[in-house]
């Protein structure tokens, strides 16, 4: 019992000491958006400002919004695809090493290359640009890194179960979504946020696949343009805001599952 | 037996096909570069040649490479160990806090890498807010240099690269029921032993497959490197940025590219073929 | 999401507010569906598929794009931020404003697409001239855009384009030192208080990241040429770059104002514009062009030869050349520019503050031009590469 204590505090410690490093530089850049001067430099008191000033700059707005369309919907087709590759990969009975450098290439390709053939090939066969060209480009890299979460759980997987279900007479679909999904969930889960937060984040590849218009504007390419005229702090108050909205929701949803939960 | 292999392709398919399609027909156009050479005013010009493959090698470019590894290297190292006891310890909470335990390690991710970088800066300057905490408890010599090193490239690399560790290594920690762990101390088996012979093995491919990540997405990393290393450190994904962007030479930049594939796409190979007879071992051990 | 600026602009014409808002209740429709399946049935396989249904309705959204009679890219906030506006009320022509963070990105953008869907784009000097190179620009002409006669005539007879046959200049300017008086003794006005610096200094200068800049203060130190092709002389000049990184905080092209405002650094290499965001927040810093010289720095906008609206885009080049649309540059981003009439529409206590906006075009023009290298760029990729990969 106190051996359980033990270990369950450690636990605690160890999440309180990893979270506070993640957060630290969050913390500074909250501050940073309610700093009246703006600068990082010194505090000049407590403003709103740069929320206000948030609101009325209608480029960082859709540049947010763009950037999650394309994060989402990138993530869900990467999800798919990444997820069946990596069953397909698994279920193998012989490794094919064509097909795990294909996995492995779009990992290790460098950003300015992809971008490069990417923006070269589209404007050769005049395809019209926007963010769907964009996802297009982050499926590439989202896919490769979520087959890698998904496969890393298949290993080891016990594939008798699978034939045991298909033995007793269930149908390959009704196993695949009794049996093996929710083995594979958590790791669908963890490639799903991963690939969510590559394309959030991504910048390169954004910039060459989109379009020649605000259309299709991302907001690390928004960001980035701002630097060589300093970026302002909206940009540390729309952080904020992510991140609070992100936070909120998911807390209510919780709750309210809990509440349905317990009725 | 074939109609296994035939289901197993059938479910790779979509993803060889976009990857055909988006990556390989793309990449081949480029690639050819390599055997091109330089217009007067950048570009390319249909005139062929070897050379550009006679200037990768040259040992300027092996040194940034080392050094990109070193530090690649050295940022997966500490990220595991940071990011190990970080997935175990959400693994032990509550499974229905799990999920969001995942959530908020990823949440301030969801900022923009600049501003976080720029946070980096503010906390660790000379005059930045470490400092000046420390000159607030007291401490009144220099100013610690804590920026513009290789070791703040790594922290900074480490610190945007972690939550993927995490995530890759509770993928497939979380797959341990605990059955085994407990079966394993009935038999008397101590707990470090334990964890050395029994969970570590299993949940060595989520900790190879995190380690690939942060080492791949270093290696080709330039923000971090130019803004907490002060642009000192030269990355191997810089070098081909600048051969693109600024030095306007295609050719080079897609001969730099091609070797800089060939050699990463070979090494994530070996491990995996390492990583694939390891495992492979332990399930031996696990059923025999 | 869109301020009613923006809606008056592109909305009603194009009646892309309605197309978005539409989408995105489909989205929210789907989504609150998705929900409800999700909880009734529990079934993943309906949500997954409405999921599919979902990305669609997104992916239609995306493929959206709007059109506006003009693409101009250009670096965010280095034009007015209503030019749009005031451009629609004097043309009626709509324009669309996109934004590069860095030449060299662009450049990749428009070389990979041969420019294809952009108009008119702001870059430095030596790209516009590769640029040029490649027969992606559109030539000018008095007769095209009126307004070249308000350039002061030094910024005509520029050697990267002697009268303004393909980019028309927006701003320019030097390199310098740009230092805190208060922290610096005397006045460094040599590049060696960069390279060699004093005691004090050392570990307290900055120094540009971007090749062409990090090689012109080694070969102006040298006493060579700025656009120097002698491959001995580029050695030399990475020697001392080499040896300078020992006493050099970091390389920076992006923060090194701010690091002078918090004392981080004393002296930095700077563009004199970028230093004058560093006097408005403090004025003990000052901006040193080096005896050794410098070089000239110009910021052009040029109209791409695929380009589908050239009419259009070159009403755009002569409404900026337009003094008081040129002047706004001059009095809200502190960069000098070549527009004689525009110059000398500001307000003196500016040139007071902020003395680089009153150097005159003649001084300016003393300064070397950056030229496009050629074959010798090879040689000062491979040079600075060696520069930041020595310990």
């Amino acid at each position: 019992m106190a051996d359980a204590l033990r270990i369950k505090l450690t636990g605690r410690a160890i999440l309180v000491l990893v979270f506070g490093f993640l957060y630290l530089p969050i913390a500074v850049l909250v501050l940073l958006s309610f700093n009246d001067s703006g600068l990082p430099t010194s505090w000049s008191g407590f403003s709103l400002r740069w929320y206000v000033s948030l609101a009325g700059n209608s480029d960082i707005l859709h540049a947010a919004w763009n950037t999650l369309i394309v994060a989402v919907v990138a993530t869900i087709i990467a999800t798919i695809l990444g997820t069946m590759l990596a069953i397909g990969m698994e279920t193998r009975k012989r490794r094919s090493t064509p097909l795990e450098a294909l996995a492995f290439a779009p990992m290790v390709i460098p950003d300015i290359v992809l971008a490069v053939a990417l923006l070269t090939l589209f404007s050769r066969l005049n395809v019209a640009m926007g963010l769907h060209t964009i996802i297009v480009s982050h499926v590439i890299f989202d896919l490769a890194f979520v087959c890698s979460v998904v496969r890393a759980r298949l290993k080891n997987f016990d594939f008798s179960i699978v034939e045991a279900s298909r033995d007793l007479g269930a149908s390959s679909f009704t196993t695949f979504w009794r049996v093996t999904f929710p083995v594979l969930l958590p790791a669908i889960v963890a490639g799903a946020l991963l690939a969510f937060t590559l394309s959030v984040d991504e910048f390169i590849i954004a910039f060459f696949t989109a379009g020649a218009g605000r259309a299709s504007i991302t907001l690390p390419m928004q960001i980035y343009s701002m630097i060589r005229f300093g970026i302002t702090p909206e940009i540390n108050a729309l952080a904020t805001i992510v991140m609070g909205v992100s936070a909120t929701v998911l807390l209510i949803s919780q709750w309210l599952n809990k509440e349905q939960m317990t009725r | 037996m074939s109609s296994q292999t035939a289901r197993s392709n059938l479910m790779a398919l979509p993803a060889i096909a976009w990857l055909g399609l988006f990556m390989i027909v793309p990449c081949v156009i480029v690639f050819a570069y390599a055997f091109l050479t330089r217009g007067l005013y950048g570009g390319v010009e249909y005139t062929l040649t070897s050379d550009n493959f006679l200037r990768v090698i040259d040992p300027l470019y092996a040194k940034i490479f080392l050094t990109s590894v070193r530090i690649a290297g050295l940022a997966t190292l500490f990220a595991i160990l940071i990011a190990y006891p970080a997935a175990y310890a959400i693994c032990l909470a509550p499974k229905r806090a799990q999920p969001m335990l995942l959530f908020f390690a990823v949440l301030p991710f969801w900022s923009n890498y600049l501003i976080r970088t720029y946070a980096w800066i503010v906390l660790l300057n000379r005059e930045g807010l470490i400092n000046n905490l420390l000159r607030w408890l007291g401490y009144d010599g220099e100013p610690l240099s804590l920026l513009y090193s290789e070791g703040a490239v790594i922290v900074g690399l480490v610190y945007n690269y972690l939550p993927f560790v995490i995530l890759a290594i509770y993928s497939s920690l979380s797959r341990l029921n605990g059955e085994l762990v407990e079966a394993s101390r009935d038999l008397g088996a101590g707990r470090i032993r334990t964890f050395w012979r029994v969970t570590l093995p299993l949940t060595m491919p989520g900790v190879a497959a995190g380690g690939v990540f942060i080492f791949v997405l270093s290696i080709g990393n330039f923000v971090t490197p130019a803004l907490l290393g002060g642009g000192r450190f030269q990355m191997i994904g810089n070098l081909v940025y600048d051969q693109f962007l600024t030095a306007n030479d295609w050719p080079f930049g897609a001969a730099l590219g091609m070797v800089l594939i060939a050699v990463m796409v070979t090494l994530l190979l070996l491990q995996a073929r390492a990583s694939a007879r390891f495992s492979g071992e332990t399930a031996e051990a696990k059923n025999g | 999401m869109l301020n009613p600026r923006t809606v008056g602009l592109f909305g009603p014409r194009f009646g892309m507010m309605n197309l978005r808002s539409d989408s995105g209740d489909l989205i929210l429709t789907l989504r609150q569906q998705r929900e409800k399946t999700v909880k009734a049935s529990g079934d993943v396989r309906a949500s997954v598929k409405i999921a599919g249904l979902a990305a669609a309705a997104m992916l239609l959204q995306a493929g959206t794009a709007l059109s506006a009679d003009l693409v101009i890219s250009n670096w965010a906030g280095y034009m007015a931020p209503d030019i749009a506006e005031t451009f629609k009320a004097a043309t009626g022509l709509t324009i669309e404003v996109v934004n590069h963070a860095t030449n060299e990105e662009i450049m990749g953008k428009l070389m990979a697409s041969q420019g294809k869907g952009f108009d008119v784009v702001f870059v430095s000097s030596p790209f516009a001239h590769i640029l040029n190179g490649q027969g992606l620009l559109e030539p000018l002409g008095a007769e095209k855009v009126p307004n070249l006669k308000n350039l002061y005539p030094q910024a005509t007879k520029l050697a990267f384009d002697p009268g303004n046959t393909y980019a028309v200049p927006y701003a320019w300017g030097t390199t310098g030192l740009c230092y805190r008086s208060d922290l610096v003794e005397g006045t460094p006005d040599s590049w060696s208080y960069l390279l060699t610096p004093p005691d004090a200094l050392k570990g307290k200068v900055t120094m540009l990241s971007t090749d062409r800049w990090l090689m012109a203060a080694g070969l102006l130190f040298k006493g060579y040429s700025v656009n120097e092709k002698d491959p001995a002389k580029i050695e030399e000049a990475k020697n001392v770059l080499i040896e300078a990184k020992k006493t050099l905080l970091a390389y920076d092209d992006t923060t090194f104002y701010s690091k002078l405002v918090s004392g981080e650094a004393s002296l930095v290499q700077a563009w004199d514009g970028w230093c004058n965001y560093g006097i408005a927040e403090n004025d003990k810093i000052k901006f040193v062009v080096p005896k050794e010289g410098s070089d000239l720095w110009i910021d052009t906008m040029v109209v791409m030869k695929n380009s589908e609206h050239k009419e259009a885009a070159m009403k755009f080049l002569d409404f900026i050349l337009e003094a008081k649309n040129h002047a706004w540059a001059a009095s809200n981003i502190f960069y000098e520019v070549p527009n004689k009439p525009a110059m000398e529409s500001l307000d003196p206590e500016l040139i007071k503050k902020y003395p680089t906006m009153g150097v005159s075009p003649d001084t300016l023009v003393k300064y070397e031009e950056l030229q496009d290298l050629g074959e010798a760029q090879r040689d000062y990729s491979k040079a600075v590469s060696e520069i930041k990969a020595a310990n």
